[in-house]
């Protein structure tokens, strides 16, 4: 165990913690917009910054990234963290103003405007570049479907030469996990659509022999039958017509 | 492996080592003299192999060989006055050498006679000067690491043993211990060059320190500092030196694998490094049991692909590790988990050939020279609008006054000196104000710029420092890989602020936002390209406050660079309508009123390309 102190309180925490992991398990609210537990931290939106101490000398870190450490002390809202944090929320406003999730995020932070002019016709939709999508497909669905391409500002999240949509199995994971909503999923009867910022695939869904309903994506399940090993025939029925059974 | 390779024999024991190398000085010593060319590149884009190639032909058709030696070493530094040549022992130097002139030095080279014409003149004076240790640029040098390139042929290892190579790798291996030799280069209190300015010997020692089953010695041979070519010219010309410093580092650590991580870009570079692997190893200086130590160290080159963010320690190991060049965040050092997660050292090319002295000269030689915390020398490359450019190694502690006028031979054309611009596109400009400033690590972090790579720019009154500013930010906008938010949206704002002000639409308030940006960039980016990027801006908006102020505030340029703020226009006292003007005008701005009457310059038509500014001679013509 090492002992830390954030925010003028003393926490025991496990040495592979991190920063961000004991502060939220205290209740000390810290945004972030590119982490979840589900796939390994990455330090790309740079919002969980926070202020540390370490042998007389202060920085700026990634608490999602940032392993505690005997004695450091960490304070979440520094004048320096604020500041940092509200320009780099204000970038994310201006890159995509119709991000309902950024603006809230803003607005807890007092900013309600950008001092940077708005993207031309807010081009880059509502990603923020974070990456959650592209590493949950790869990290937990194993599909690595998309990827994030190209450098720079020229940097998105693409399919394969943007339109290959061929190792998708169309789970809607990476739909599930977008904070800001750049990726969409409806299902429509015999179809899901999914709309990733470069490209919209529509993918057939399968039909229940017993009751008729289109229960899950044809892609999804042949996958669910490779990975699982099980008979083609256990997925003939929709989740509730096989509870019935 | 070449044939030549094949017949290299392998030594087996540091006397070995040394019996070698007293029977090469005496072979080498039986001529009396050596022609060194330069075959650099810089000399050979001046035609430099075909010079070399007419010596050896001379020489050979004169029936000279037993007597003259003809070598091509890598480059001396002076690259602007090439192809040099080199009269060895004397050290003659002859600059703008053409094959035209070779007859007549090797009809002077036997009876010392030297050809006047062929001699560096100073500048402004009929002053010439016949040995290279005479003139200007080398004067003030103390060239430690880089003089070696005047003398060897680096495609010879036996050229690199003769002058005492690969000594201290065997000093190393048979009579120091992995802790004295990382004690020494503590003591020694080496620091690296490849920007950061870490302690070499406790990045060392972290390294061993650390637990793993294997660890690697990387040499960062990327340079991707625009302007830089010091690891490029000392790879090309001097590579065992580097391979020695690798071994060294390796033995210390306790590492059995390297890798030279080289840009593709430089192939005479990459080719010399892989034939000074073949040639090492062939001769028992690299691979299994080195010098019959038993120690095994062997060494891979992996060439990158040329991104500037591939330079950074992360994203080099992972681009190493055949993955996307990408940095992350390293909390845990690189030195306990470094490449495939063990732990690595990774240093610079030119502070790699640093170690290869410190070993044989001693620690306390070593710190003597530079200042209370920056040791040794460094190698700049010295650029802009300076008469002398060229890579230049100086003392740690030398002024940049000294490094500009005493070395650099001043501004050229009588202008005035406005700014230098240090440590590359992350670096920052210093004024006229700090030229008395001693030159090390941290006197340049504490006057806003940084040592870097080592790259100087020197700018004159005709450079506009927020045109600058912003051509640095927009090389690193370009750069960044865009993986972390301040870097990819703030450097791309931050460009786009420099744009508008230099448009003449810079607002109040817009001096406010980059500082804002900038203290977000070097406090939040993740790696240190965006850390370092604000540092152009943050400097110029140090030292030249006042010129972001005229372009915001009274849209203009005051050193007449940013096309939108400028209008050319006539000096009436001044002309005497000689039509220099008109005829240099692609726009026909300008229309003449016949004899002894100033011309007219309409400003609807002007594109404000400058030529009626470039051929006057009365100065008619003036920029406001
Ligand atoms: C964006 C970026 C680019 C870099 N490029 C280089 C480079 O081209 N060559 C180099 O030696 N170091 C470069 N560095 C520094 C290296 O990451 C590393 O600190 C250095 O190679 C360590 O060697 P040293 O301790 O011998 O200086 C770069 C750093 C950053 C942040
Ligand atoms: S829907 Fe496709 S792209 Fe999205 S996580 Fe699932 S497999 Fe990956
Ligand atoms: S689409 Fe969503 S999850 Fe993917 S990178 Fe963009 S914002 Fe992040
Ligand atoms: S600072 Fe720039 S180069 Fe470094 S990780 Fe962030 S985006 Fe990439
Ligand atoms: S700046 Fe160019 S276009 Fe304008 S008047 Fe002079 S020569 Fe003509
Ligand atoms: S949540 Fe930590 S950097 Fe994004
Ligand atoms: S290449 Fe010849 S001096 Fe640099």
């Amino acid at each position: 165990m090492v002992k830390i102190n954030i925010n003028g309180r003393d926490f025991e925490a496990e040495p592979c913690q991190t920063v961000l992991s004991v502060a939220q398990s205290a209740g000390i609210d810290i945004p972030t917009l590119c982490h979840t537990e589900a796939v390994a931290d990455y330090g790309a939106c740079r919002i969980c910054l926070v202020e540390v101490e370490r042998r007389g000398r202060k920085r700026l870190v990634t608490s999602c990234l940032y392993p505690v450490e005997e004695g450091i002390k960490v304070t979440t809202d520094s004048e320096r963290v604020k500041k940092v944090r509200k320009t780099i929320i204000e970038l994310l406003l201006a890159r995509c103003p119709d991000s309902q999730a950024i603006r809230e995020m803003a607005e807890n932070m007092g900013v309600t405007e950008s001092r940077f002019a708005l993207e031309e016709k807010a081009e880059t939709g509502s990603c923020i570049l974070c990456g959650l999508c592209t590493r949950v497909c790869s990290e937990v669905v194993g599909a690595s479907a998309i990827s994030l391409v190209n450098r720079g500002t020229a940097r998105e999240v693409a399919l394969p030469f943007y339109d290959e949509a061929s190792s998708c199995i169309a789970c809607g994971s990476c739909a599930y996990i977008c904070p800001t909503g750049a990726i969409s999923l409806v299902d429509a009867g015999s179809k899901r659509i999914i709309s990733w910022p470069n490209g919209t695939v529509d993918f057939q869904m399968k039909q229940c022999t017993r009751c008729g309903s289109h229960y899950a994506p044809v892609r999804q399940v042949e996958y669910m039958i490779e990975s699982s090993g099980l008979s083609p025939t256990e997925f003939e029925l929709c989740p509730d017509c096989r509870k019935l059974d | 492996m070449d044939i030549e390779e094949k017949t290299l024999k392998r030594l087996n024991s540091p006397q070995e080592l040394e019996a070698l190398r007293q029977e090469l000085q005496r072979a080498s010593s039986a001529k009396s003299k050596t022609i060194t060319i330069c075959c650099g590149t810089g000399c050979l884009a001046y035609g430099g192999a075909k010079v070399a190639q007419g010596f050896k032909d001379e020489i050979k058709a004169r029936g000279l060989e037993n007597e003259i030696e003809v070598k091509t070493t890598g480059c001396h530094g002076f690259c602007e006055r090439g192809p040099l040549v080199v009269i060895r022992p004397e050290n003659v130097l002859y600059q703008r050498v053409k094959p035209t002139d070779i007859g007549e030095i090797v009809d002077t080279v036997k009876d010392g006679n030297i050809v006047d014409r062929l001699l560096y003149t100073i500048p402004g004076t009929k002053t010439k000067v016949a040995h290279e240790h005479d003139v200007p640029f080398y004067k003030k040098q103390m060239r430690l690491v880089f003089g070696a390139n005047g003398y060897i042929d680096p495609t010879s290892i036996e050229d690199y043993i003769g002058c005492g190579g690969y000594t201290a790798l065997a000093k190393t291996l048979y009579s120091m211990t992995p802790d004295e030799v990382i004690s020494e280069v503590k003591k020694s209190g080496l620091r690296g060059r490849g920007g950061g300015g870490f302690a070499t010997g406790a990045k060392w020692q972290s390294t061993q320190e650390a637990h793993g089953d294997t660890k690697y010695v990387i040499c960062n041979c990327d340079e991707g500092d625009p302007g830089a070519f010091m690891d490029r010219s000392l790879m090309e010309g001097n590579p065992h030196a580097i391979l020695e410093g690798m071994v060294i580092a390796a033995f210390a650590v306790g590492a059995h694998e390297g890798y030279i991580y080289i840009r593709n870009e430089y192939p005479v570079a990459v080719k010399h490094a892989e034939r000074a692997i073949a040639q090492a190893e062939a001769m028992g200086l690299l691979g299994r049991n080195i010098l019959g130590s038993g120690f095994d160290f062997t060494v891979k080159i992996n060439r990158g692909g040329g991104a500037f963010v591939c330079g950074e320690s992360t994203a080099l190991m992972a681009s190493l590790e055949g993955r996307v060049g990408e940095p992350r965040a390293k909390y845990i050092h690189t030195s306990e988990r470094g490449l495939w997660d063990q732990p690595t050292v990774l240093n610079n090319v030119e502070t790699l050939a640093n170690v290869p002295l410190i070993i044989n000269k001693g620690s306390q030689w070593y710190s003597g020279i530079g200042t209370a915390n920056s040791k040794g020398t460094k190698i700049f490359s010295l650029v802009g609008k300076v008469n002398n450019t060229g890579l230049i190694e100086v003392p740690m502690g030398i002024t940049l006054r000294e490094i500009i006028y005493d070395i650099g031979g001043g501004i050229p054309k009588n202008k005035k000196f406005k700014a230098i611009q240090t440590g590359g596109p992350s670096g920052g400009c210093l004024p006229e104000s700090r030229l008395d400033m001693p030159v090390d690590f941290d006197e340049l972090t504490r006057a806003g710029s940084m040592m870097g790579s080592g790259a100087m720019i020197v700018m004159d009154e005709d450079n506009c420092m927020v045109d600058i500013a912003r051509y640095f930010l927009s090389f690193l906008e370009g750069e960044s890989c865009g993986k972390c938010v301040p870097c990819r949206e703030g450097l791309k704002r931050m460009r786009q602020i420099l744009d508008r002000i230099i448009s003449g639409r810079g607002e109040d308030g817009d001096i406010e936002l980059l500082e804002d940006l900038s203290e977000t960039l070097t406090w939040g980016a993740l790696c240190g390209l965006g850390s370092g990027a604000a540092n152009p801006i943050m400097s110029t908006l140090r030292y030249f406050r006042d010129e972001y102020e005229s372009h915001i505030r009274e849209k203009r340029c005051p050193a007449g660079v940013c096309k939108p703020l400028i209008t050319y226009n006539i000096v009436e006292a001044n002309c005497p309508n000689c039509t220099l003007c008109i005829k240099a005008c692609p726009a026909g701005a300008i229309t003449g009123r016949g004899k002894k009457v100033p011309v007219v310059l309409d400003q609807s038509k002007c594109t404000k390309c400058g030529a009626c500014f470039d051929v006057c001679r009365l100065n008619a013509v003036e920029v406001r």
